[in-house]
């Protein structure tokens, strides 16, 4: 491997001739956009605390917003890869209203009374979500299945999608508020009990360091394999150590947002503990739609960068033509994409569904728009081509923080739409710079 | 070379049309193990129309496919790869925000036990392919859209021959090529003829295929003008076929050679 030896080469020429920042960036092969944009959040979130005079950097308000941003961050990993492809999907947010009134209405009335399945049965909560996954995961292959095969543009399609599964959202129960839901069910949209608590947040917390060592480890192995430049060490333990030092972090955040003083008096009761007189301390913990939005984000993540199907998309995105001249099935893919943005609807469905203890027909409005800004947000090209799935949940979370942090300061909501439309042109616009730059 | 047996490939009477405008109209031509076929003609001529029927990038209207002697369907480009048939376009087709790594294996990668994309492995074998084609090479990490002309023209190369080809289409392979690597390709050309491989080689410019072509077929307005081997004609014959369409006596005229008025 002659060559390898004298690829490295250029690559030191390069590097000396850059200042300390550029060598730390190269060594690390941290990702400068990425970066930017967590400047950016870490901007926005400072600039809110300050304003709100110290109301948003809090445990409580960090926590929310955790919860608030998961069924956006959900679905903007899908978007990412629909407009990789250069195409766009209109209809999640009324996917989301169809699909969690179908799952309301599925354990509140047609299951327990049509097909007598008892209340604490556990068949009813896991009938009613897979039931809804799969009516989610149908609608997006179909529409898959127009944009794909038929040709016809997903604007279109998609657009059609968005009044037409708000109308069915409407059809399900004649516009009428579907509530309560199974308290099972329930934990899928967080609150007190559906976090897990402060012990399995640590056990979480420390199974994801551990997770991040091995997949440093494990990528230093495949470059010796074939003899390819390595990261200097120290660059290795750096992101190790700020992998860790973040997501422990972000436990730590979790278990300090107790519990309301009255579940905790309601649960004592319950469970026959005595209250101390300063108030007991439970902490939420991870909240489970932050768990299920995170291994949401995982899985995603290996799918577009680990799998020929990732591989294919971008590949599409890139150039379309010589996709197909590669003997990509093009089409396929496609569909594919679109019945994959269908189900993570399905899952944000259940996320918001769950959150709301009710289904209505009006869930989920706009929320396409959230979706599309939050994965434009994140680096994904319009142009195709171009996005990341880890750039998408920050987006989402920016769109999120600005959104809560502007009901924290009492501002109109008239105004909380102005700022997120200019937000999200502003955005776009250093996107369109910084990927002139480059 | 034994032009007794079933050549390698032969494409019968192909025509296809879009809208109202023949490209292709009528075509025949053929190719033996080993043989170097170049395939002449003026822009818009037909040629590379032609050779995307063979690749399956287009579906003809009329016409058969014979590969070794034996009718081939060729529906789509995964069609004509199985056939061992493997093209550098014109317009190169790389996928523009992949590494080369991921653009030589598009649609063949290589995975790893788990089923999952082995990049590494890739990237090893991208390396050896291309320290072959183009020594100087290396931005293994960037996407071709950031290369030169030349260095996507190699890429393009290498992914054709990264297979094992057994018929190799190269439609204006020099096209984004300074003197230096068109002299390199030439020499992948003699080299990959030695291995037994057919190869189809697409020029306008006579100069640039005629010392490398043991044949050459002329095209003109989606016609063949007609066939003959480079020791029987000489280059001006072949500028005659190509501009006005006259077929001199060394070559098989074609259904597009000019008719003399009796
Ligand atoms: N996809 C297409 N759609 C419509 N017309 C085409 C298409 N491809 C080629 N043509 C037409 O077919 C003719 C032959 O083109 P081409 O095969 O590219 O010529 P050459 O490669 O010999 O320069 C031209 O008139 C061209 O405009
Ligand atoms: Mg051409």
């Amino acid at each position: 491997m002659a060559d390898t030896a004298t690829g490295a080469a250029p690559d030191r020429a390069r590097a000396s001739e850059q200042g300390a920042v550029g060598r730390f960036l190269q060594a690390t092969e941290i990702d400068t956009r990425m970066l930017g944009m967590v400047g950016a959040l870490v901007l926005i979130w400072l600039g809110l605390h300050f304003l709100s005079g110290g109301l948003f950097l809090t445990p409580r308000n960090l926590w929310n917003l955790s919860v608030q941003s998961a069924s956006i961050a959900v679905m903007a990993t899908g978007m990412v890869l629909v407009i990789v492809t250069r195409n766009i999907d209109l209809s999640v947010g009324s996917i989301l209203g169809f699909v969690g009134m179908i799952m309301g209405v599925l354990q509140v009335t047609i299951l327990p009374q049509m097909a007598g399945i008892a209340q604490g049965s556990p068949a009813l909560w896991i009938l009613a979500l897979l039931a809804g996954l799969g009516v989610s995961l149908l609608i997006g292959a179909f529409q898959g299945f127009l944009v794909a095969y038929l040709s016809i543009p997903a604007f279109i399609v998609t657009l059609g999608g968005l009044l037409v599964w708000r109308g069915a959202a409407w059809w399900v129960t004649s516009g009428q508020t579907v509530a309560p839901m199974n308290p099972t069910f329930r934990l899928i949209g967080g609150g007190p009990e559906g976090s897990i608590g402060a012990f399995w947040s640590w056990v979480v917390g420390l199974a994801a360091c551990a997770a991040v060592a091995v997949l440093l480890a494990n990528g230093r192995r495949q470059r010796r394999r074939f003899k390819f430049p390595q990261r200097p060490v120290w660059a290795e333990v750096f992101l190790g150590a700020l992998a860790c030092v973040l997501i422990l972090g972000a436990v730590g955040v979790a278990n300090s947002y107790p519990w309301p003083a009255a579940i905790v008096r309601r649960y004592a009761q319950a469970n026959n503990l005595s209250v101390p007189d300063g108030g007991l301390f439970i902490a939420h913990g991870i909240a489970i739609p932050v768990l299920i939005a995170v291994a949401v984000g995982i899985v995603m993540t290996f799918l577009t960068n680990r799998t020929r199907f990732g591989r294919y998309v971008f590949a599409i995105g890139g150039n379309p033509e010589a996709a197909a001249l590669a003997g990509i099935n093009t089409r396929w893919v496609l569909l594919k994409i679109f019945a994959l943005m269908g189900l993570l609807a399905g899952v944000a469905a259940a996320i918001s569904t769950a959150r709301l203890n009710a289904a209505t027909n009006a869930q989920g409005t706009l929320d396409e728009l959230l979706t599309i800004a939050a994965a434009v947000i994140g680096g994904t090209s319009l142009a195709g081509g171009a996005g990341t799935i880890a750039g998408a949940m920050l987006g989402a979370l920016l769109m999120q923080s600005l959104q809560s942090g502007m009901v924290l300061l009492g501002i109109d909501t008239p105004l909380q739409n102005i700022v997120v439309g200019a937000v999200l042109v502003v955005a776009v616009w250093l996107d369109t710079l910084y990927r002139k730059r480059a | 070379m034994d032009n007794h047996a079933a050549p390698l490939v032969e494409m019968r009477d192909i025509s296809i049309a879009f809208g109202g405008i023949r490209a292709v109209d009528g075509a025949s031509i053929d190719l033996y193990p080993g043989e170097v076929v170049a395939l002449l003609g003026h822009n818009g001529a037909g040629k590379s129309t032609l050779i995307k029927i063979l690749s399956g990038a287009y579906k003809r209207d009329a016409g058969t496919i014979l590969v070794n002697g034996e009718e081939a369907s060729i529906a789509n480009p995964r069609d004509a790869k199985k056939y061992g048939i493997e093209t550098i376009y014109q317009t190169l087709a790389l996928a523009d925000n992949v590494d080369a790594a991921a653009n030589l294996f598009l649609g063949r990668e290589i995975m790893t036990p788990f089923g999952t994309l082995d990049d590494a492995a890739m990237e090893a074998k991208a390396r050896e392919v291309m320290g072959r084609l183009n020594p100087r090479f290396q931005r293994f990490k960037e996407p071709v859209v950031k290369l030169s002309g030349g260095q996507r023209q190699s890429v393009a190369i290498a992914r054709a021959i990264l297979f094992d080809a057994r018929i190799l289409i190269m439609d204006e392979p020099t096209a984004a090529l300074g003197p230096q690597e068109t002299a390199q390709v030439s020499e992948l050309v003699m080299q990959l003829k030695k291995e037994g491989i057919g190869i189809f080689l697409i020029s306008h410019d006579i100069h640039d295929v005629f010392d490398l072509a043991d044949r050459v077929c002329v095209m003109k307005n989606g016609r063949v003008v007609g066939t003959a081997r480079t020791s029987d004609v000489t280059q001006d014959e072949v500028l005659g076929m190509i501009i006005l369409g006259k077929c001199p006596p060394g070559a098989v005229p074609g259904p597009g050679a000019m008719t003399l008025a009796a």
